[in-house]
């Protein structure tokens, strides 16, 4: 299978099709030129062969952006000045004004506008012969047949769910009597000063899902303290979010972008704070907890889009070592918070990753616990984070999240001890509707 | 609900965001209103030269969070390859200077920021007054990007460095990139943002009164017994559960710290007033914590706890080196207040044998009241320490006779307090220029330099290779008449006198002779660095090195790949915020990016 399927073989499927501007002659690719015309000191001459065939590598394939935020801006402009040609972006979100501290591609005028149009608008009118096709929208939208038609996947996102869905599908096109159908996936991520860029060979090397415990979800504040026994601010803030709005306005659906539901909500957790004496709370931390703010600046952000185009590059044009090869690095920390550091590492494959693995993974439970404990304990699990799942063995549903009708007949189990259910060795599986290619299969020990 | 908003008023609306505040909302969670307001009054000063992509780019990174003014230098022309690579030209700008139609364009990112261009070349714009400082005051840093004469960066560095300006040099060749960083000689950070999860000192080992005082009230359940509460005759079974469940209860809820020095004390009694100093010690001090109860979380947080909180706190090498400074101890009526708060401190220091208590308190589970008690003691402890150093340095004041309208902060006094053991200062000194003769030194920073020779994931080969390379051009370039740009400067594998770039002969000959000057700086290294020679088969595998990463650089002959740019503008921009916010920990030394393997290293040089 691997013959077909070397990485290299990306670079090689894109020939043909000679663009109508000549990108070998022009100068406005000189700097971009010289390098691609001669061999590198880290490439195999057997392998990389200078002048042309990167060129036309760059100017013929296709690369599909998913997100046009605070890293989609500087994908666009990056390919573009990398010579690229063909580019989809994808995104279904709308400008606002607090995107415009990073956001290079929008302005004031441009507040409420999709930001997928307006991105490529503006990249397409300064770098005249680069096509940007934007779709406004969510991936979760398209079809295998609009994936299959790109040669790289560029992630930009904020979302572990949309990342999930992406390497899940992209995971599942795989056909290996089909080179083509193998898409290289470059995922970006940051947060303040810290950020990754990671390369993903689907079903060749570690997935998203192989990785997903490197991004483990924060541990809730139990409700009883946000009830009982607040201590911070932030607890009166959660209490006011979680407890209050469903007390008091819960015909109303909260919408965090709407100033007077903030402006409640940070009223009702002063109150709480001041009948605590807790100090601290503010506006602008109700928006951040309510909201789940992440800090985000323009120069994270660069470092993490242009390290992920970088690597797009290596792999369209040959001309060095890129991450992702297998046995090879595929996964680059960044950390500027402290002088600068990055740890760049190979991410091992799971063979019981729910994605691109097939071997089941050994769950030890208490036998006296009930599947109820479990079906809970799914969403915070690392390797899991899954909110509505779904569990069922070969033969019988244990519990379904949905559809209601399947939900009710199987809601008894929950109550259940799971040494009632499941015996030693068994095997069940997990999934969850949100992420149709996501399996998780368990095998069942009973811990002494 | 009308009921709780209709008895009461509501509140004001205190600190609604402003709309400046809402557009920079995601980066003043990082470096607060005061980051802002010093990132704002900044006028920060780009040289560029070359294909001069990465200076830009680290000014659209400035320019978006808000700095000042920025001004560009730089006499270039737009070409038809500035278009290919530089977002921040357009078609139009063709045959215009290239400083002109950046600075606009970059202005146009944010309205609130003032962008300068200066179109001369750096001799004239530096002949005004050459030897003299006046062209660098309106600038409070400078950012460099090669190539550049190097009689030039060293009068720009020397200058700066007089005027205690930061001076950034930069290089972006090909899939590689670094960054020199100067800082004035003595540049102290306050708010370094340590680790969240970073220890604060908790004074558990040396509790003062009152907090003693409240662990043992809270704590004085444990001493009595279960069996007997609750057994007076009289009591019903009802009440005695109930007695029960409340004890279970209070037990649930004593803050760890308050279980912590209840624990040591018992210790101490068993152990000649000892507390657990060993690992073992700690081990065995965490058994007996864990007696205590087997479930419960708030004994779960103080078993956690064990191995990190009692550890006496030693004050870091870097506040001590503070504190021991020249500066702190020979005070002037001018001197900083940063060094006259350090010698209050150090005052503190010595009397106290510890640092001002910085005042926070990690969450634990608690019943509210206590915890915001608990709050109080550690608050009112930091503000006793706080007021007490506070007191020395107007005492100072008097001593040193500083005139008043230098009169110390207060809120800077308490602030130095509060962060004191994470307090970084940055000794600045000037990068390694490369000169045409052979002068280069590598100083104190050679033996590290040279260890990190035989470390194959070690880019100090690529640092080599950039000295070699600006060694190059300072042997290249012509100091005839002058040329607009950076072009008289001649740059390895670049076009060559012909015209023809691809040249094999001369681009093969240009890697033969920066191969060679970088592996004379490498014999160089090894014996500067004292250990006199490298074994083989480590010395070849080194020289192999650096000549791979000459061979790379020397490919790209001086051109610039944007993606690599756009990485090395983001780390310069972030370390440039770093440096006039002074928060966070700046990069000291020179930070090399490899666009092949995907990873940077800062060496400090
Ligand atoms: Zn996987």
């Amino acid at each position: 299978m691997a013959a077909t399927l070397q990485p290299e073989g990306v670079a090689r499927t894109l020939n043909g099709h000679p663009e109508s501007e000549d990108s070998t002659t022009s100068p406005r690719w000189s700097h971009m030129n010289r390098l691609l015309s001669r061999q590198g000191a880290y490439t195999d001459p057997d392998e990389y062969e200078p002048g042309a065939t990167p060129l036309n590598n760059i100017s013929n394939s296709r690369i599909l952006v998913i997100g046009a935020g605070g890293l989609g801006c500087e994908i666009l402009k990056n390919l573009a000045l990398s010579g690229f040609r063909h580019i989809d972006v994808i995104d279904m979100d709308t400008i606002d004004v607090s995107n415009l501290n990073r956001q290079f591609l929008f302005r004031e005028k441009d507040v409420g506008s999709p930001k997928a149009s307006v991105a490529a608008n503006f990249v397409m009118k300064r770098c005249p012969g680069c096509t940007i096709t934007p779709h406004v929208g969510k991936i979760q939208d398209k079809d295998e047949d609009f994936y299959m038609q790109f040669n790289v996947v560029i992630c930009g996102l904020d979302s572990i769910e949309a990342r999930r869905w992406i390497n899940a599908t992209l995971v599942s096109m795989v056909d290996m009597d089909n080179p083509d159908s193998l898409k290289p996936l470059i995922d970006g991520g940051t947060e303040g000063f810290k950020g990754q860029a990671r390369v993903i060979f689907p079903t060749m090397t570690s997935c998203i899902e192989c990785q997903l415990d490197m991004h483990a979800p924060r541990a809730a504040v139990p409700l009883c303290t946000l009830a009982t026994i607040p201590r911070q601010p932030q607890h009166c803030i959660e209490w006011a979010h979680i407890i209050k709005w469903e007390e008091e306005r819960k015909d109303i659906i909260l919408d965090t972008d709407d100033p007077e539901h903030i402006t409640w909500l940070y009223q009702t957790a002063i109150q709480r704070a001041k009948q605590f004496k807790i100090e601290g709370v503010t506006y602008s931390m109700t928006q951040g907890v309510v909201k789940n703010i992440i800090p985000a600046i323009a120069s994270t952000n660069a470092i993490i889009a242009a390290a992920c185009c970088n690597e797009a590059f290596k792999i369209v044009t040959s001309s060095a070592p890129f991450l992702g090869n297998p046995g090879q690095n595929n996964y680059m920390l960044y950390t500027g918070d402290s002088s600068v550091y990055t740890y760049t590492f190979e991410h091992q494959k799971k063979d019981d990753c729910p994605v691109c693995g097939n071997l089941p993974k050994g769950i030890t439970l208490d036998p006296e616990s009930t599947l109820g404990e479990f079906v809970e304990s799914l969403a915070e699990r690392p390797e899991a984070q899954l909110k509505k799942p779904n569990l069922r063995t070969e033969e019988r549903s244990l519990y379904y999240s949905t559809p209601a009708g399947l939900e009710e007949s199987t809601r008894p189990n929950l109550k259940r001890k799971v040494r009632e259910i499941l015996a030693e060795g068994e095997e069940f599986v997990v999934n969850d509707p949100s992420f149709p290619e996501v399996t998780l299969k368990y095998v069942v020990r009973y811990g002494t | 609900m009308a009921s709780t908003n209709g008895q009461e008023v509501p509140p004001p609306l205190q600190d609604i965001p402003t709309a400046k505040e809402k557009k920079y909302d995601r980066q003043l969670r990082l470096w607060g209103a005061a980051g802002q307001v010093a990132l704002e009054e900044s006028h920060i000063l780009l040289l560029n030269s070359g294909a001069g992509v990465t200076g830009v780019e680290t000014l659209k990174n400035l320019v978006l969070p808000g700095i000042g003014q920025f001004s560009i230098l730089d006499s270039a022309i737009v070409t038809e390859a500035d278009l290919g690579v530089n977002f921040f030209v357009e078609d139009a700008s063709l045959g215009r200077f290239r400083a002109a139609e950046t600075v606009r364009m970059l202005e146009e990112l944010n309205p609130g920021v003032k962008g300068h261009a200066i179109t001369e070349t750096v001799d004239t714009f530096f002949d005004v007054g050459k030897g003299e400082v006046a062209p660098f005051q309106p600038y409070n840093l400078i950012i460099v990007a090669a190539p550049i004469e190097p009689t030039w960066l060293t009068h720009i560095l020397h200058c700066a460095q007089a005027l205690h300006i930061p001076v950034f040099y930069l290089h972006c060749v090909g899939y590689f990139s670094s960054f020199a960083v100067t800082l004035p000689p003595a540049f102290p950070i306050v708010d370094t943002h340590p680790d969240p999860t970073a220890t604060t000192d908790l004074r558990l080992l040396k509790p003062w009164p009152a907090l003693a005082q409240f662990a043992a009230e809270k704590t004085a359940m444990l001493n009595e017994s279960e069996s007997s509460m609750g057994e007076e005759d009289d009591a019903t079974s009802k009440e005695r559960e109930a007695a029960k469940a409340r004890r279970a209860h209070d037990k649930a809820h004593i803050p760890y710290l308050c279980l912590l020095l209840h624990y040591l004390e018992q210790w101490k009694q068993s152990h000649d007033g000892n507390v657990p100093a060993t690992y073992k010690e700690k081990t065995a001090f965490r058994n007996l914590v864990r007696a205590g109860d087997y479930n419960e979380e708030n004994f779960d947080e103080a078993c956690t706890a064990v191995l990190r909180a009692l550890n006496p706190p030693t004050p870091p090498s870097s506040i001590l080196d503070i504190l021991s400074a020249p500066e702190t101890h020979n005070l002037t009526p001018e001197t900083p207040a940063f060094w006259l708060i350090a010698n209050a401190i150090n005052q503190f220091y010595t009397k106290h044998n510890q640092l001002p208590l910085p005042g926070s308190v990690p969450d634990m589970k608690a019943e509210s009241s206590v915890y915001v008690q608990l709050q109080n003691i550690y608050k009112s402890k930091a503000r006793d320490d706080s007021a007490e150093v506070l007191a020395t340095v107007r005492e100072l004041e008097k001593e040193t006779n500083r005139p008043q309208h230098l009169a110390v902060d207060a809120k800077e006094v308490e602030n130095f307090c509060k962060g004191a053991a994470h307090i970084h200062l940055v000794r600045g000194r000037a990068f390694q220029t490369a000169q045409s003769d052979a002068s280069l030194r590598f100083g104190d920073g050679a033996k590290v330099l040279a260890m990190e020779l035989s470390m194959p994931e070690s880019l100090v080969g690529l640092h080599l290779a950039f000295l070699a390379w600006d060694r190059y051009i300072a042997t290249h370039s012509t100091s005839a008449a002058p040329e607009v740009g950076g072009e008289r400067l001649r740059v390895p594998g670049g076009a060559t006198t012909s015209g023809a770039d691809d040249d094999d002969e001369a681009y093969e000959a240009d890697v033969a002779k920066v191969t060679s000057i970088a592996h004379t700086l490498l014999d160089h290294l090894i014996t500067e660095s004292g250990t006199g020679f490298l074994e083989d088969p480590e010395y070849s595998e080194a020289r192999e090195r650096v000549g791979k990463f000459v061979r790379e650089l020397v490919r790209a002959g001086g051109g610039e790949l944007h993606n690599v740019a756009s990485v090395t503008g983001g780390l310069v921009a972030q370390e440039v915020i770093k440096v006039v916010t002074r928060q966070y920990v700046p990069v000291e030394g020179v930070c090399l990016f490899d666009g092949v393997q995907g990873r940077t290293q800062v060496l400090r040089v």
